[in-house]
């Protein structure tokens, strides 16, 4: 009986639908996709212009001031660093450093905004809700087609691809750390006459900071994962050395190249979580 | 004058439909309301005129609807009927923008969790109403001092909320409400969270700063000891509706209704009936000079120390004149028992 009840053409339906934006809204895509293009060789030459001697021991400056460690984290952080430049990786390390870049602001610069306007309507969140589930549930390598569709191949579409599979948990952490907030602190706010704007500023976004801030931790190193599977629609990187590895059944180079970005992670995600 | 009047203001939270508008005109009880209709009565056709320059305490049990009458006040709820007057202009119909500015000029608010912003020190958090309403930062600066001052906390300026007992930091909230200068406080069980200690202190400190300040206070508590020291009158709220309204003498030796007798029944009288409550008023000249005299507007438990050595009568004085003269038995009978003292209230 079931097999008399003819084949939903979802899979049709789903194709058309990329045909159709990729077609009706190539003057979106072209354009986006050459901004992104400039802005991330602009930000690969300048990585790439600082000596890796010099860039490593900024890094470790870095560490020195944010990090609760003062000795452990920059000599670990230099240590590591220093593996990657010795394995040989240093340009792909900056390719992908600058792909979680990208990807990173680009979902902050969305996400952040997103999450305020879920935590003020009920409405959208409930909208937004299986949205985001959607996003973070569906396989990360089905972005990859429709991303090439619309950008080709490359770096570009694999920060798409990116962006829609790690923004999700900055968008939530936002809407929850300012819906979390204690009733008491927003009518405090309310009774001094504080307007919409004033409230959001001066005391929902600080109090929701550490909410917001675990939420883009979480959004960079879910880039960070991405890194291999982008490498497939071309986004260069430690993710090509992996996979290459993979091709060629090389488990050595494979290793090493997942060590970089073991590294990488560690390092991002320590920074992003340090505080002062 | 009075300042703030609160003029048949109900709020029922949930759905207002005609059944419940039709239960609420019938005097349906609150339990009988949420039953029928899932809408819960918070405040019930309440009228209050509060004037200018008093502390006005509110005093109920939990869901006796005190804290909703108070946000009524400054309208971070908002009333389902009725109208609230204050300096005469009508807050239940003003729009945000208006609202937001009669605020910032009008009401500051104390909170029971003191609701200090954890990220700002404490010179911020009491620049905070004024931060808002764009002051000049050296302005700001000075007006928050000053209120730190007052409060005395003006070594406290660089410290983190957390960094400080309860106590301290609700002079900081004290301190915020302050700094915005407006005539009406509002303090939601402002002490209640503090020790018992700590909080008699800052009774004291409360009415030692509205001494000076004369600001028109409207105090939540569910407190009746706190409500009796410090309220020039009191309104005893019970299911949302105001079961009684007047100074603490009167609540004591005056009960309205059973509610209310029940509530002061456990009370130690002598501390909050005065001597002019109980002394027989005479004619000056009449009065024996050779008594040991107490002033009119002395608490009666600090006669206890007078009436010794066989002495039976005290005079009373008011202004330097002899006005009356306190009779030790007469002492004895109200605080015994009872309501014998109406005559003399007021």
């Amino acid at each position: 009986m079931l097999d008399n009840l003819p084949r939903l053409p979802v899979a049709q339906w789903a194709s058309d639908f990329v045909d159709w934006l990729t077609s009706s809204f190539s003057f979106i895509f072209d354009p986006i996709k050459e901004v992104l293009e400039g802005l991330m060789d602009w930000i690969i030459q300048i990585l790439e212009f600082i000596p890796p001697t010099l860039f490593i021991v900024i890094v470790m400056a870095l560490a020195f001031i944010f990090m609760k460690n003062k000795v452990l984290s920059p000599i670990l952080i230099g240590v590591g660093l220093l593996f990657i430049y010795n394995q040989g990786l240093w340009a792909n390390l900056i390719d992908t450093m600058t792909l979680v870049i990208i990807s990173g602001l680009i979902s902050v610069v969305f996400g952040i905004p997103l999450g305020i306007l879920m935590s003020k309507s009920t409405g959208f969140e409930t909208v937004m809700k299986p949205i985001l589930d959607f996003m973070q549930t569906m396989p990360a390598f089905v972005y990859l087609i429709p991303a090439v569709a619309f950008f080709g191949i490359g770096m570009v579409p694999g920060v798409f691809a990116s962006v829609i599979f790690s923004a999700p948990p900055t968008i939530r952490l936002t809407n929850l750390g300012i819906r979390q907030i204690s009733a008491e602190l927003i009518e405090a706010s309310d009774s001094f006459g504080t307007t919409p704007m004033q409230k959001l500023v001066k005391v929902q976004l600080p109090l929701a900071r550490s909410s917001i801030m675990a939420g883009v931790n979480q959004t960079i190193m879910l880039a960070l994962s991405m890194v291999v599977i982008a490498s497939m629609i071309g986004a260069p990187g430690l993710g090509t050395e992996v996979l290459s590895s993979l091709q060629r059944a090389q488990v050595g180079t494979g290793f090493v190249a997942g060590l970089g970005i073991v590294i990488l992670a560690i390092i991002i995600d320590r920074f992003t979580q340090s505080k002062k | 004058m009075s300042v703030i009047e609160i003029k048949n203001v109900t709020k029922v939270f949930g759905t207002y439909d005609e059944e419940v508008q039709e239960l609420l005109h019938n005097n349906a009880s609150k339990d009988e309301i949420i039953k029928k209709t899932g809408a819960t009565v918070a405040v019930k056709s309440a009228n209050l005129s509060i004037e200018s320059g008093e502390v006005f305490v509110v005093m109920g049990l939990s869901g006796s609807g005190k804290s909703t009458l108070i946000r009524l006040i400054n309208r971070l709820i908002d009333p389902t009927e009725g109208d609230l007057l204050i300096k005469d202009k009508n807050v239940a119909q003003l729009s945000p923008s208006e609202l937001r500015e009669f605020r910032r000029s009008n009401l500051s608010m104390v909170f029971q969790n003191f609701a200090l912003f954890p990220f700002k020190n404490i010179l911020e958090n009491a620049a905070f109403g004024l931060e808002v309403r764009k002051f000049p930062k050296k302005q700001r600066r000075e007006k928050a001092e000053e209120a730190l001052d007052l409060v005395g906390l003006g070594n406290y300026k660089k410290q983190l909320p957390n960094q400080l007992s309860g106590g301290m930091q609700q002079r900081v909230g004290l301190a915020r409400a302050l700094a915005n200068d407006t005539d009406i406080l509002l303090m939601d069980e402002a002490f209640s969270a503090l020790d018992p200690l700590i909080r008699k202190e800052m009774q004291q400190e409360l009415l030692q700063l509205q001494q000076k300040m004369q600001k028109t206070i409207v105090f939540i508590t569910h407190d009746l000891d706190e409500a009796l020291s410090i309220g020039d009158r009191i309104a005893l709220m019970k299911d949302g509706e105001i079961a009684q309204v007047g100074k603490p003498e009167e609540i004591v030796t005056n009960p309205a209704n059973d509610y209310v007798k029940s509530f002061v029944k456990d009370i130690d009288r002598s501390k909050v009936l005065k001597v002019k409550h109980v002394m027989k008023r005479v004619d000056g000249e009449s009065i024996s000079t050779d008594l040991p005299s107490i002033n009119s507007e002395a608490l009666l438990y600090e006669t206890y120390p007078l009436f010794k050595d066989g002495v039976h009568e005290l005079t009373v004085e008011a202004n330097g004149q002899n006005i009356g003269i306190l009779e030790f038995n007469k002492v004895f009978e109200v605080l015994a028992q009872g309501n014998e003292v109406e005559n003399n209230v007021g």
